[in-house]
């Protein structure tokens, strides 16, 4: 028995190790019927793997049978690979004595699509009613919706999980096509915008009633699989930022593509996944979600990929150079915070500090901004007084010179001639 | 001028209420376990009193945000030498201003404050996320602990409120103490452990009959939900640093 749910697991974790969704943040389930598990607000990591991606959650596939082939996919119907499938038991079970451990946070259930559409939610569900009713479970449940899958059966699974997601896999309609004829983004639209209106009806009548119950409490997230084909930054960020504005999602993940097949139109297998190019994605998205950029400030048909070598902030400010330097005693909150070096909570902090006094550099230093980047775009109380005007492009060459990218494996300190 | 404390949080109040009844200027706060004597630095022995450092507690909750309150507890809890003092001159600094000044994060004590808090804080969410808990034949969740603060006063809460329905026990080795939950409430314990035994891994004759299997399989999906191509040991040992590897099953070789 012990021998056969050991290689269920190692065969069903391995296959949804792709999906990179792992937060288990936003939940508001608290555990008041003296259950077990409750929803973190911030969420918890309880450990990290050897490529140093979080685990929070148990992510696991019901099944990996699926009657697609998405050439991306490894769970694909051609791909010559071992199956299986869990009991709907044998996934609370293994939720359950994991979370009384405290090795999760709680269950990420994806599938591969068996039959068809509504047999393969219909199981989802059936695992996440037991979890909830019949093991008084309150911790964090992820659940895939599955395209397709028939409005009522949404709709009933949303009572249950906290965050629901269905993905994009593709960055545009021309990409997944090419990769995944069977499938298109509409049968993703359609499904992300049915739960996004659940969620506001479900917000609107609690307004009214007091005892409605939670629906999809974490809000809705999705995929996208970067470098599999040829989309450029700008391609990928403007589809983000759609589905943030259109279905209010709480994330965008961006999957640097890990070569899994031979077929001549993706990146040959042992290809090095694009995690440089996957960083700076994330950075541009947190720009645009925490640091006020609207995303055609920093991707627009003049750079429409990101610079490899510094990070988007610092880049988008060396072309505007207009807007430096910021006075740090001066300067609204909104444009403190796009000061290279100067992060959210350093940026609250000065905001609160210069009420009772000029700020100086020892200060800003304590207050633990990068002084050294952002020292080029700032005055502060015992600023130096500057002479020369310097140019964007010979500010990102001082940054470059005392700074080393732990994407570069060699130096590559190359001559400057301006 | 030196004023020794004996190392609690009432004393510490007492040493604040101490200064202002006397006014003695400059004055660094060291605990009784720190103190040494210098030739030419007058000391002072704070005597801890329950009314006086309440007096001063009840100041502090007037003047402070919520938040600036559990920065100051946070830093107690350090247990860092040099916190101490920075606790004492910042209750100081605190009283001698209008409310607010807790913002002023140009001030040295309130920034070493925020810094103190933040390893604290930093260490109660590693605490909920790598205590690893193994049943025992009775039903208990036992884990054991060393954190670099003493944190078990502000993890338990959390622990409570999640695992209501089980029994558990959360020992911090270091510091010889520990929290058992009942089921209804959290109490504090100590436990006189018989020589020789493993204390971080009780013996396989007591734990329940399936533990073993739990931890195997635990270890088996952090395994497979590795992807190999990605491999970045540097990003894996920064965010688990090895000193908490102990406490991993995933991490503990068999």
């Amino acid at each position: 028995m012990s021998d056969r749910i050991r290689e269920k697991l190692n065969i069903l974790a391995d296959a949804a190790k792709y999906d990179v969704s792992c937060s288990s943040s936003g939940g508001t389930r608290k555990n008041d019927n003296k259950g077990l598990g409750n929803s973190h607000v911030s969420g918890i990591c309880h450990t990290y793997t050897e490529d140093g991606r979080c685990v929070s959650l148990l992510k696991i596939l019901l099944t990996n049978h699926c009657i697609y082939d998405c050439l991306f996919c490894v769970s694909r119907k051609s791909n010559d690979i071992k199956r299986a499938a869990f009991t709907v038991d044998e996934v609370v079970d293994l939720t359950m004595n994991f979370y009384r451990r405290n090795y999760i946070e709680g269950l990420f259930l994806s599938s591969g699509i068996f039959k068809n559409a509504d047999f393969t939610m219909e199981r989802l569900l059936l695992v996440v009613k037991k979890l909830r009713l019949e093991q008084n479970y309150n911790g964090y449940i992820h659940l895939k919706t599955i395209p397709g899958a028939s409005d009522e059966l949404i709709k009933e699974a949303g009572l249950y999980a906290d965050r629901m997601s269905i993905n994009l896999e593709m960055p545009t309609e021309a990409g997944l096509k090419l990769l995944a004829p069977e499938k298109n983004h509409a049968d993703v639209i359609k499904p992300l915008d049915f739960v996004q209106k659940q969620i506001t009806q479900f917000s609107a009548d609690k307004k009214l009633i007091k005892h409605i119950p939670k629906f999809v409490p974490a809000g809705q997230s999705t995929q996208m699989v970067i470098g599999a084909t040829p989309e450029s930054d700008k391609d990928i960020m403007y589809t983000a930022n759609a589905f943030y504005r259109n279905f209010s999602l709480k994330r965008v993940y961006y999957s640097g593509y890990v070569p899994i097949s031979n077929d001549s139109r993706m990146p040959v297998l042992g290809t090095q996944p694009p995690l440089l190019r996957e960083n700076r994605l994330y950075q541009t998205d947190w720009l645009m979600r925490f640091y006020g950029f609207k995303v055609q400030e920093i991707l627009n048909d003049a750079n429409p990929n990101l610079d490899v070598d510094i990070d988007p902030k610092l880049s988008w400010a060396i072309r505007n150079m207009q807007h430096f330097p910021v006075d740090i005693n001066q300067a609204d909150y909104r444009m403190i915070l796009r000061i290279p070096g100067i992060g959210v909570m350093s940026a609250q902090k000065i905001v609160q500090a210069r009420k009772f006094g000029k700020l100086r550099i020892d200060q800003l230093k304590k207050i633990g901004i990068a002084y050294n980047k952002a020292k080029h775009f700032i005055i502060c109380a015992d600023s130096p007084y500057q002479l020369k005007d310097y140019q964007g492009t010979q500010i990102k060459a001082f940054i470059l010179a005392e700074s080393k990218s732990k994407y570069l494996k060699t130096d590559n300190n190359q001559m400057l001639l301006f | 001028m030196i004023y020794i404390f004996d190392g609690s949080l009432p004393g510490l109040l007492t040493a604040v209420f101490e200064w202002f009844e006397r006014k003695p200027g400059k004055v660094v706060l060291k605990s009784i376990e720190m103190f040494q004597p210098e030739a030419f630095a007058e000391s002072f022995t704070v005597i801890t009193d329950a009314a006086k450092a309440d007096r001063v507690w009840t100041g502090l909750q007037k003047k402070l945000t919520k938040a600036s309150l559990r920065k100051f507890y946070c830093s107690y809890l350090s247990e860092i030498p040099e916190a101490y003092n920075h606790l004492f001159q910042f209750s100081v600094y605190i009283f001698k201003h209008a409310a607010g000044a807790d913002s002023n994060y140009g001030n040295e004590h309130v920034m070493a404050l925020a810094k103190y808090a933040k390893s604290v804080e930093r260490e109660k969410h590693r605490m909920e996320a790598f205590i690893r808990f193994q049943k025992t034949g009775d039903g208990l969740f036992y884990a054991s602990i060393d954190p670099d603060f003493n944190v078990l006063p502000i993890i338990s809460s959390h622990f409570k409120n999640r695992y209501a329905d089980q029994q558990w026990v959360i020992y911090d080795l270091k510091r010889k103490y520990g929290l058992h939950y009942n089921l209804e409430t959290v109490s504090e314990i100590t436990i006189g452990f018989a020589e020789g035994i493993n204390k971080q891994k009780p013996a396989p004759g007591l734990m329940d009959e399936n533990e073993a299997l739990y931890a195997t399989l635990w270890k088996d999906y952090f395994k497979s939900a590795n992807i190999v191509a990605r491999k970045n040991t540097k990003l894996h040992v920064q965010h688990v640093p090895k000193r908490y590897w102990k406490y991993l099953t995933e991490k503990i070789d068999v």
